[in-house]
This record gives C-alpha cells, structure tokens and sequence, in this order.
C-alpha cells in the first residue's frame, strides 16, 4: 500500500463484512506529528481467541483461501513509521482497530486520498452502515455523516449514483485539505 | 459539512434518471471492480472512481459500477468484469485510470471489448 487512506480502504471492509450498522472512521493529527487513525464498529465483533490471532497472515475468517494481508500490512507501516495498532473487540459489541503514524519519520507513508477513499467506501456499501468521518489537527476539525446526506437524498436515490460520489469526493477533499493537507503527499 | 443545498438539487436531477433506469432494467450494464487487498494495492480505486467520472460525463444511466472481492488472480489486479446483458463477460487486466475512457467508449458505448486489455491478451 502506497497510502495511509488505501489501509483505510481495505480495512473498513473488516467492519462492513462484520454487520456494522455504524462505523466512526476518525484521522487525528497531534502537534508532535504523531497521526491516529481509528474505525470503530458496532459489528459482530471478535473472540479473545480470535482477537489475539488477527495480526497473523495466515489467519483469515474467508474461507476461499488461507491467507488474510489487511491487518499484518497495516500494522507493518504502522511500525515502520514508529507507530503501532491497537486492537479492541468484544463479541455482539464491535471491534476498534486505531493505527498510529509517525508522520514525522520518513518511512511514513502518505496520507493520501483520503476523501476518494471515503467517496469509493460509501459506493461499495451504499445501503448499510452508514459512515462518519472526524479529522483533526492543529489546523482545524471537520465532520461528516452518511446520515445527513441519507436526510437529504431520501429513501429513492442511492449513495452510489455517480453524481452522489462526486458530490461527496469533491466536498471532502475541500473540507480535509485544510486540516490534514500537509501530510497527504 | 459542505453544501447541502448543491445535494439537494443532486437529488432532484437523479430521480427521473433513477425511474428511467428501472423500465430498462433488463438492458443494464454492470461494470465490476476487484477491491481485495490485493485490488487496491494495485490501484483499483482510482481505476473505480475514473468509471464513476466517465459514466457520469456521458449520462450512461444504463451503467452501474460495483466492488467485488478476490477472486483469486492477484497479479493481474486491478481487474474489471465488464458485464452486457445478452454477451459473455469480458474481464480486463491490468487495468490503469488512463484505460478507462477507451474502456467506456469503445466497449460500452460501441459493443467492443477492447481486445488487448482483456485477460485473453495477457495470458
């Protein structure tokens, strides 16, 4: 993976595949550089047998093949830049994974597109759950919700028509760039 | 957020798209996009997002752009079912932001798969 938003996209179809009817995705930017990234679901959440196995290659819950890459890639970059993943499940309650970057090392990867990843996310999952995203930074914070454009467009129109995902690649990129903009390259 | 009122006239334009779409629901195109790991490691998801633009610019409304998981090829990521209700699925390889446009214009506009991009020519 050549961005911190592309993790963010392989990741969140942990949760969606898990049964989440909300996830929180949330990117924050400290004074010191260090840049946490966290999707909290109220999916079916996971084992303590389960959760201590994840971050392992061959442990995957698909059973197409054996293999499973999301997590242990992530949590590699994450290490690599100085920062970790955290872990958290409780079975019928959810899981909350939240990375760590150092942005200030030069292993760490780019932030990136991020909104063309929330934009590409909601498109994939257009129905259920629905989506929140919270940056920060010294900068400045923004919110978004998949609910409030859901109020908007009503029951007929989908969240994956073409022009909804423009709409909502297009105002995220202008609403991120100011807060998180000066790591995304 | 951002303008909700620009959403609003989004959601008015779409409508009558959206019920035109439902008469001919038998003629719709599905174009497929494989969004494993492995898929956006290799860089499907602006390869998904260029079919997004591309339909929208030229008003296809018979067209719909869906994810899919791995199927199993991962070195020929990004991959791309291209499916026209009556033909036989065509699946490209390889698939790069700059070959969408022939992708939409040729095949799904003109009924010709575009020969070499297809996972036949890279075989």
């Amino acid at each position: 993976m050549r961005e911190i938003a592309l993790h963010l996209l392989d990741i969140v179809q942990n949760s969606v595949t898990a049964g989440a009817s909300l996830v929180e995705i949330g990117f924050h930017l400290a004074e010191d550089g260090m840049l946490s990234m966290s999707v909290r679901d109220d999916g079916c959440g996971m084992s303590p047998e389960l959760l201590a196995r994840v971050r392992n290659p061959f442990v995957t819950t698909r059973t197409t093949r054996k293999v499973g890459l999301g997590i242990p890639l992530l949590q590699q970059n994450a290490m690599a830049s100085g920062g970790d993943v955290t872990l958290e499940s409780e079975l019928g309650r959810g899981t909350t994974i939240t990375a760590r970057f150092n942005t200030a090392s030069i292993d760490c990867l780019p932030l990136g597109d991020l909104a063309e990843t929330l934009a590409t996310i909601i498109m994939g999952s257009p129905d259920k759950p629905d989506f929140s995203l919270t940056c920060s930074s010294p900068a400045g914070e923004m919110d978004f919700s998949t609910r409030e454009v859901r109020a908007v467009l009503g029951e007929e129109v989908s969240l994956a028509e073409p022009e909804v995902v423009q709409w909502i690649r297009d105002s995220l990129r202008e609403e991120i760039e100011p807060i998180l903009g000066g790591i995304m390259r | 957020m951002k303008s909700l009122a620009e959403l609003e006239a989004i959601r008015k334009a779409t409508i009558s798209k959206i019920n035109v779409r439902k008469e001919n629901e038998a003629e719709t195109v599905r174009v497929v996009v494989g969004m494993a790991t492995c898929g956006i490691a290799a860089g499907a998801r602006p390869v998904m997002l260029s079919f997004m633009d591309e339909i929208s610019k030229r008003q296809l409304n018979h067209v719909t752009v869906s994810q899919t998981g791995c199927i199993g090829m991962c070195r020929l990521e990004p991959m791309v079912d291209v499916i026209v209700p009556g033909h036989e699925k065509v699946t490209y390889v390889h698939v790069k932001p700059e070959m969408v446009p022939r992708i939409v214009a040729e095949h799904i506009v003109n009924g010709r798969p575009v020969d070499e991009y297809t996972i036949g020519a890279a075989e």
